[in-house]
């Protein structure tokens, strides 16, 4: 009963979704016409019935109905009710749900709430919206039905890995996927804006939230997924430019560049085009790294639930949504019109800059990633990997981060170089202060040179914007981007420090044999083997002192599942202030010893700090602009309610 | 997603238990080169070869026994005096591009290399376009 | 209005990036890498014996004018066991066939003959995936046809099928001319 009325709360939503559009068409067409204020109500209903749905599918998880396919397959009376409740999401199905539940719901805040634009481009936009709506509701009921029910009932289900019951693994992918609707939201505005010729200053302050929040999340949730693959992978590696990861950082690398732009757009009415150019892209980014994560198309490590046929089906939805609305854009930024004028040495022009060097990238990215496939069409075979990337990437990157530490100091449309040359030449001084000084130290490579370089002028320039000021005084939207400037610094001096600092020690052990690595001293104390619920391992016990100080103990292990029979390392990390000391236990070795794999890395948890500072940043600035339209549309009220006092 | 994503391939059974050998690891696959400057070359080295039976991985990190092999040929190599890109050209001359991710100049690379070239030159252009002349705008 | 050609680019470029992952969706999983020492002379090694019972392997004896098949196997390749037949019949059918055994101890090697018949005249032990790596070779099993100047002629992926023997005849055949 309760999958039924999910299933059909879900075709209701498609069917509400389908009326929306036309009901969005026709009023765009025809603004009095009779289906013309339709277009809100069945937003907001729609994403009622979305959720709805959800909640019935919840539902079904948390009871473990065991007559539902989706729920026989990933899970079990047993399971602690969080990863009950999780595994709704943690699969295909539920996934695509969540999906459409989020935009539904996104598509009714915006169909209850915006009020700031044009009637005919809002109407426009939810049109959109409900385009894109239909095409995932199709996935759905047509090859994904997370409702299904089973002919008969199974007894158990088959879902007690206790390896899928982690709480990363719930809640990294609707992290992802919440970035991914913020950026269909972006998209459908976009397109609003596009079609009915209203690409305002307004059009941005309207779409900036859903791009920051779109935003934030995305930059959680790579660096999440970042620090899960180095801890869980256990070689000590953070990023490797395989392609799924590649994949997940490309709609970042839009959604930053789209960020700006729509500031500029907003506060200075320039950009349009651009704008609306960067809403498509980064849209049509996140629809492929879902379609190359899924579709098995590129060889990855982490290659997930690939399946051919529903990779057709998304590829089919990425080439209607981005071909046609590329085709709008083709056809109609002619007509945009031409927006405010500024000089190089401006804020916009800083933007500009950034803007156009965050999309090298993304070219660069984009490019490197599917180049194998590319040659594979002619037969050849090639590797495109990190001494490709890392380079390539820095040409572009390192102007950016100049320009970024001094950019934000430049005021809007037209200014002197004179308010910079002053930071300017303290910063380089800084830059090549820091280069002389780690290349004297250590023997870095040459990029890791430049990364601490810049990763040091980028951390003073981004706190720049608040000399003088009153701090309490400054707007939360400053202090969201010097934090989040900031947090990229942060990230970079971790990642130029990894690589420039990193320590690997490889030992073949037996107990009471100790090895020095870098500061730390450690000591292999015993292995002894342990049980877990359906694994054995042996797990080392290591004591590890810094400089001779009081001593930490570390257990590494090494596991053995014996259904299905596999072994995987499970890494032991160490943080200190400054560095981490991770530990891996490899296999053994016939006279007894044990291999073990021990790093010290210096300052790498600054990766993934620097990460949720840039998080941060975003959500201040979120929080700064939500309060900031607040305010401005309660004054508009008040000042509308007073004439009408003055009237009566 | 990605998350989910290493998940499945613990789960899957693309890596089956019993097809190891039961050999212990040659020699260099996990031993350490005496002089710090040489092992340095050969962590480098190793970073940039593809393990040929793993999806999408280093030989640095990479479990499989053939990586360890592999690791070993690049240390032993090293040891005898060849340089890092002697012993990649001997890996490329057998297995071709695909072992190295580092790609090299070649008649089906190229693209590669002249993309952030013209990257530059576009972004040069339209910076020129934007922020050339005063207060022109355009796009 | 001035028509803006290069507003179709992104559009251009985007059906440039369908065509291609769709004609990538379309292809068959590639997952072979195909070794580069095709038609060249085999590196110089020399392998000491597998077993007792037969001789080691060197590339001085892959250039004794015969053409030969020259096996790469493992006791603990599961395809290997699936193989094993093929081997016989291609032996049957006149082929001298060598073997390189990867990874393997003596006992496993013995094991796995006795279990599974012995179509080898020679069995090196490349404990090292030494030789392995000097002809391309990049898993188990794998054939390589040796002409008898020592020069590979043909490489064949993965196990060998029924369908394969008369194949791989063929090719030796070609090999010796």
């Amino acid at each position: 009963m309760i999958a039924e009325l999910g299933l059909a709360a879900l075709w209701l939503a498609a069917a509400l979704a389908g009326l929306q559009l036309i009901a969005g068409v026709q009023s765009v067409r025809q603004p009095d016409g009779p289906l013309a204020s339709l277009a809100r109500p069945a937003a907001v209903i729609q994403g009622v019935l979305a959720a709805f749905a959800f909640l019935m599918l919840l539902w079904l998880f948390a009871q473990t109905d065991l007559s539902v396919k989706l729920v026989a397959a990933n899970s079990h009376s047993a399971k602690p009710m969080i990863f009950k409740l999780s595994g709704a999401w943690g699969n295909h199905e539920g996934s695509m749900l969540l999906w459409v539940t989020v935009m539904a719901l996104a598509g009714g805040l915006i169909g209850y709430l915006e009020r700031r634009l044009p009637e005919v481009t809002m109407q426009a936009t939810l049109a959109t919206q409900a385009f894109v709506g239909l095409g995932f509701y199709a996935f759905l009921l047509l090859s994904s039905n997370p409702f299904e029910r089973l002919a008969t009932p199974v007894a158990e289900g088959m879902g007690l890995n206790p390896l899928l019951q982690d709480i990363g693994l719930a809640f990294h992918p609707p992290t992802l996927y919440f970035g991914y609707v913020g950026l269909s939201v972006a998209f459908s505005f976009a397109l609003g804006a596009l079609l009915t010729r209203q690409v305002t200053p307004n059009f941005a302050r309207a779409m900036r939230p859903w791009v920051l929040g779109a935003w934030i999340f995305l930059t959680l949730g790579i660096t999440a997924g970042s620090y899960w693959a180095y801890y869980e992978l256990g070689w000590g590696g953070w990023w490797f430019w395989d392609p799924v990861e590649n994949a997940s950082l490309m709609p970042w690398l839009a959604a930053t560049a789209l960020l700006h732009s729509v500031s500029v757009l907003a506060a200075r009415d320039a950009l349009r085009a651009w704008t609306i150019m960067l809403g498509v892209v980064a849209f049509s980014m996140s629809m492929m790294g879902t379609f190359l994560v899924r579709s098995g198309v590129l060889t990855s490590v982490h290659a997930f639930a690939v399946d051919p046929e529903r990779g057709t089906f998304i590829l089919v939805l990425l080439g209607i949504y981005i071909g046609g609305a590329l085709t709008i854009f083709a056809l109609r930024a002619g007509t945009v019109q031409e927006g405010e004028r500024f000089t190089a040495t401006s804020r916009e022009g800083a933007l500009v800059f950034n803007n156009v060097m965050l999309s090298a990238i993304l070219a660069v990215v984009l490019v490197g990633t599917l180049y194998p496939l590319l040659t594979e069409a002619f037969g050849i075979r090639v590797s495109v990997g990190p001494p490709y990337f890392n380079p390539v990437a820095a040409i572009f990157t390192l102007p950016m981060l100049a320009v970024m530490a001094v950019g934000p100091l430049l005021r809007w449309r037209r200014d002197g170089a004179k308010r910079i040359s002053k930071p300017a030449v303290f910063l380089t001084i800084c830059v090549l202060l820091v280069a002389v000084l780690v290349t004297y130290l250590s023997n870095a490579s040459l990029l890791a040179i430049l990364g601490l370089a810049f990763a040091a002028a980028l951390a003073v320039g981004s706190l720049l914007p608040l000399r003088g000021r009153n701090l309490l005084r400054t707007p939360l939207a400053t202090w969201g981007m010097v934090t989040a400037h900031f947090g990229i610094a942060v990230a970079l001096f971790g990642m130029a420090s990894e690589s420039a600092f990193s320590i690997e020690k490889l030992v073949a052990a037996r107990p009471g044999d100790m090895t020095e690595v870098g500061p730390w001293k450690i000591t292999l104390d015993g292995i002894e083997p342990v049980a877990g619920p359906n694994w054995t391992a042996l797990q080392a016990d290591l004591r590890a002192s810094y400089k001779g100080g009081s001593a930490i103990t570390l257990q590494p292990q090494s596991r053995t599942f014996w259904s299905p029979e596999r072994e995987t390392a499970e890494s032991a990390l160490a943080a200190r202030w400054n560095g981490q000391l991770y530990a891996v236990m490899g296999s053994g070795i016939e006279d007894g010893r044990r291999q073990l794999r021990l790093w010290w890395k210096p300052f790498v948890p600054m990766i993934w700090f620097g990460g949720i500072l840039v998080a941060l940043g975003g959500f201040l600035s979120l929080i700064g602009r939500l309060t900031a339209d607040l305010k401005r549309h309660y004054v508009r009220r008040r000042s509308a309610e007073r004439r009408e006092d003055a009237q009566v | 997603m990605r998350l989910l994503a290493i998940l499945a391939l613990i789960l899957s059974p693309m890596l089956p238990l019993a097809a190891q050998d039961s050999m212990p690891a040659a020699p260099y696959a996990n031993r350490q080169l005496d002089d710090p400057a040489m092992e340095r070359e050969a962590q480098d080295l190793m970073f940039t070869l593809r393990c040929l039976k793993c999806q999408s991985q280093s030989i640095a990190d990479s479990d499989a026994p053939m990586a360890g092999d592999m690791r070993h040929q690049v240390r032993i190599r090293l040891m005898a005096g060849e340089t890092p890109e002697q012993i990649r050209s001997w890996l490329v001359e057998r297995y071709g591009d695909y072992v190295s991710y580092a790609p090299r100049v070649s008649a089906s690379t190229w693209p590669l290399f002249a993309l952030p070239l013209a990257l530059f030159l576009l972004g040069a252009i339209i910076l020129r376009r934007r922020l050339g002349r005063k207060g022109a705008a355009g796009l | 209005m001035i028509r803006r050609w290069y507003l179709w680019l992104p559009l251009l470029a985007f059906v440039g990036f369908v065509v291609l992952v769709t004609s990538g969706l379309m292809r068959p999983m590639e997952r072979e890498v195909v070794s580069r020492m095709v038609g060249k002379p085999i590196p110089g090694f020399a392998l000491k014996p597998a077993i007792s019972e037969l001789p080691g392997l060197s590339s001085a004896d892959l250039e004794d004018g015969r053409p030969k098949l020259m096996n790469i196997w493992a006791s603990w390749c599961l395809p290997c066991i699936a193989e094993a037949p093929q081997l016989e019949a291609l032996k049957a059918g006149g082929a001298e066939i060598v073997g390189v055994a990867i990874r393997d101890k003596p006992e496993d090697v013995a094991r796995f003959l006795a279990q599974n018949g012995n179509p080898y005249s020679r069995i090196g032990a490349d404990d090292l995936s030494a030789v392995q790596l000097e002809i391309g070779s990049s898993g188990v099993p794998e054939t390589f046809v040796v002409d008898g100047d020592g020069i590979i002629t043909y490489q064949h992926i993965g196990d060998v099928r029924a369908e394969h023997v008369p194949m791989l005849l063929e090719k030796l055949e070609d090999a010796a001319q």
